[in-house]
């Protein structure tokens, strides 16, 4: 009954100043806001990272021309590439615990058919690439091994490019022209939908890697071997082995070339998200810390504002624990009920920013509780000391303030 | 009759300035239940001091204070807190109520702090109840800056008593009001005495003790005299003579 009384008159306090316990709230609202903005978006993206690298399928490792930096991935691969063909054989033949292989092709180029033209990705690829990457056919089929080995003019599309140029048509059967030369086009992709980096998957067109070095490079060297270990235990011991047989085939020469494993990858592409998310989260926790601090100056005002009414409590039989509570209960319910305002609007602007960018948004339960848990801490933190002050008031010295 | 209030040979001294203040220099008194008591003195006299001896809002210096048999000097902060909830009303000149809190609200204060549990219905009618007493029911839900000063005063009388105290001590309860409110104010007490209730006032005024049925006077933190009211006034009476002379000067005017 006394605590609930001393709820009530501190809700009523908080009422009768309505705009003053907004405003004084205002930094716990936008503290909590930003911290649950900052982690829903930090881990819906992250969770979008997550699930594209496992879309690039299992235990994958990538050997690409140029020897790493720092920066992990460089700009524009193969744009001085060394890799061969022969490499990629050598890796499928020399290395123990490889399943598959693939040696990749890729450039930009304009599509043609049906009168329609479309500007989409090229890849090269060998038959094997659908495996490594679990993708599958909806329609028709991948092209064989033999369109492989004969370099032939066969292509299978994603759905994009689909209903780029065959709006209503099949397209299984047709023609299509890259660079002027005709593909027929033997299969269609199941759609996959857009990676990490935001890229639409199903806007390509897959032709042999044979093709592509014949018809449309023209030159001996490629973009990238995909290779697909057998299992993610023995992933280092044939990354090491690939640099170890790469290497030696260049017998003294600098290394020009990197071996990466799908987790690296992963962990390159997160990694500045992720510093960014910790950024953020810092400011935004500084900003709770700075909205506690206003509740604290605020509940001092008031604890002197009403030092007689404190007089009058004491002087009618209220406990120092009476009038503490009752000030605590003040400071704590602001800082909830701004953390609870705080929690909707971080929500709202998560929700935003992943419509505008095309993220899910992972508005996490554990963030929800610990911003109402911190935000009562707060409360409880920077409300202690008012409140104390106003529970050790002296009674006749707090009814005869003025 | 039982002795309510027991002060044997009590001081305070204020030390808090640069120099000490005996502000009560050695009371002794008793005061029985049913006592009608006014205590009258200079300015400075120390009659306020006391009244907070009294009434449990500050302890003395020195001597002993029985307070319906129990020693208060023994008690703590909380056990104090609860007897002025408990055993005693407090009526102050300046009436300390809260504001944007209704009367109703105000007289319910006590109970909210009360060692019982009551539900909000009880605690309202009782509120009601005490409110009525005064006869203020009808303004219950009026804001103390919608009422007069004389009726600000009966709240604050109608919370001293919700709790049913055994003392109702009031500093200077009249010392704010017009001479008619304060015979109206000492209507209520003249009634709440004949209720049995025990009743300490200070007042400057001679015609206001004279309500009363005992008057001390304090000079210099001493209790110099201590009287039985001879003649005593009627606050009813009194009443009708204001009245009578009220209409009397409307009628010639
Ligand atoms: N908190 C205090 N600290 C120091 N001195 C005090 C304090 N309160 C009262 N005094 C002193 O004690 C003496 C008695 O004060 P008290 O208020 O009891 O007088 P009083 O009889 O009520 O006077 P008044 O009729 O003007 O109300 C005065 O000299 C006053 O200055
Ligand atoms: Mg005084």
């Amino acid at each position: 009954m006394r605590f609930v009384n001393t709820i009530k008159v501190a809700l009523r306090a908080l009422r009768r100043s309505a705009m003053r316990s907004i405003l004084t709230a205002l930094g716990i609202i936008i503290g909590v806001a930003a911290v649950i903005a900052m982690v829903s978006i930090g881990n819906g993206a992250k969770s979008q990272v997550e699930a594209s690298i496992a879309s690039l399928g299992q235990n994958i490792l990538l050997v690409f021309p140029g020897t790493a930096n720092t920066g992990g991935m460089r700009g524009g691969w193969g744009s001085a590439s060394t890799l061969t063909v022969e490499d990629a054989l050598a890796i499928q033949h020399e290395v123990a615990g490889v399943v598959n292989v693939s040696p990749e092709m890729r450039d930009r180029s304009q599509v043609l058919a049906n009168g329609l033209n479309w500007n989409t990705q090229v890849l090269g690829e060998d038959v094997s690439y659908l495996d490594i990457r679990i993708w599958s056919i909806s329609d028709g089929e991948m092209f064989s091994e033999a369109d492989v080995r004969s370099a032939a003019k066969a292509c299978v599309i994603g759905r994009t490019v689909v209903n780029q140029l065959f709006p209503d048509s099949d397209p299984i059967g047709q023609t299509l022209r890259i660079r002027n030369i005709p593909f027929k086009v033997v299969g269609v992709l199941a759609p996959k939908g857009f990676n990490f980096r935001g890229d639409d998957q199903d806007d390509v067109v897959i032709i042999p890697y044979t093709s592509h070095l014949k018809r449309l490079a023209r030159r001996p060297n490629l973009n990238s071997i995909l290779v697909q270990a057998t299992s993610p235990d023995d992933m280092p011991r044939v990354q090491q082995d690939i640099t170890d047989l790469l290497q030696q085939r260049r017998s003294g020469r600098e290394p020009d070339f990197t071996v990466r494993s799908q987790l690296e990858i992963a962990e390159a592409a997160t990694a500045t998200s992720k510093t960014m998310t910790v950024l953020l989260a810092a400011i935004a926790g500084v900003s709770l810390i700075v909205g506690g601090i206003g509740i604290m100056n605020i509940m001092l005002v008031s604890v002197t504002e009403r030092t007689r009414e404190i007089g009058i409590r004491l002087a009618v039989g209220a406990h120092g624990r009476d009038v503490l509570l009752q000030f605590l209960v003040e400071a704590i319910i602001l800082s909830v009920m701004g953390g609870a305002l705080g929690i909707l609007l971080g929500i709202g602007a998560s929700q935003l920013v992943s419509k505008l960018n095309n993220w899910p948004v992972l508005v996490s339960t554990s963030a929800i509780v610990g911003a109402v848990a911190f935000s009562a801490v707060i409360g409880i933190f920077f409300g202690f000391y008012p409140a104390r002050k106003a529970a050790r008031l002296d009674p006749i010295e707090a009814l005869r303030y003025e | 009759m039982a002795a309510v209030v027991q002060l044997d040979e009590i001081h305070k001294i204020y030390d808090s300035g640069e120099v000490p203040v005996h502000a009560v220099r050695g009371v002794t008194l008793t005061i029985a239940a049913g006592e009608f008591v006014a205590i009258m003195g200079a300015s400075g006299s120390g009659k306020s001091t006391l009244m907070n001896l009294l009434g449990c809002l500050d302890r003395p210096s020195r001597g002993r204070y029985l307070l319906d048999g129990t020693d208060v000097s023994a008690l703590d902060r909380n056990q104090l807190a609860d007897l002025r909830n408990q055993k005693l009303g407090f009526v102050f000149q300046g009436f300390n109520l809260l504001s944007r809190t209704t009367a109703r609200e105000n007289v319910e204060l006590p109970m909210l702090y009360g060692r019982r549990a009551f539900t909000s219905r009880e605690v309202r009618e009782r509120a009601l109840r005490s409110l009525d007493i005064v006869g203020l029911s009808q303004r219950a839900d009026h804001f103390p800056s919608q009422l007069s000063g004389g009726q600000q005063q009966r709240v604050a009388i109608a919370r001293a008593l919700i709790n049913e105290p055994q003392i109702l001590l009031a500093d200077e309860p009249t010392g704010n009001l017009d001479s008619k409110t304060s015979v109206e104010i000492m209507g209520v007490f003249q009634k709440l005495n004949e209720q049995g209730i025990t009743i300490v006032m200070v007042t400057h005024e001679l015609d206001i003790a004279h309500y009363c049925k005992r008057n001390l006077i304090m000079r210099d933190g001493r209790l110099v005299s201590d009287v039985a009211v001879e003649q005593r006034l009627s606050a009813a009476a009194e009443m009708q003579k204001i009245l009578a002379a009220e209409s009397a000067a409307k009628l010639t005017a």
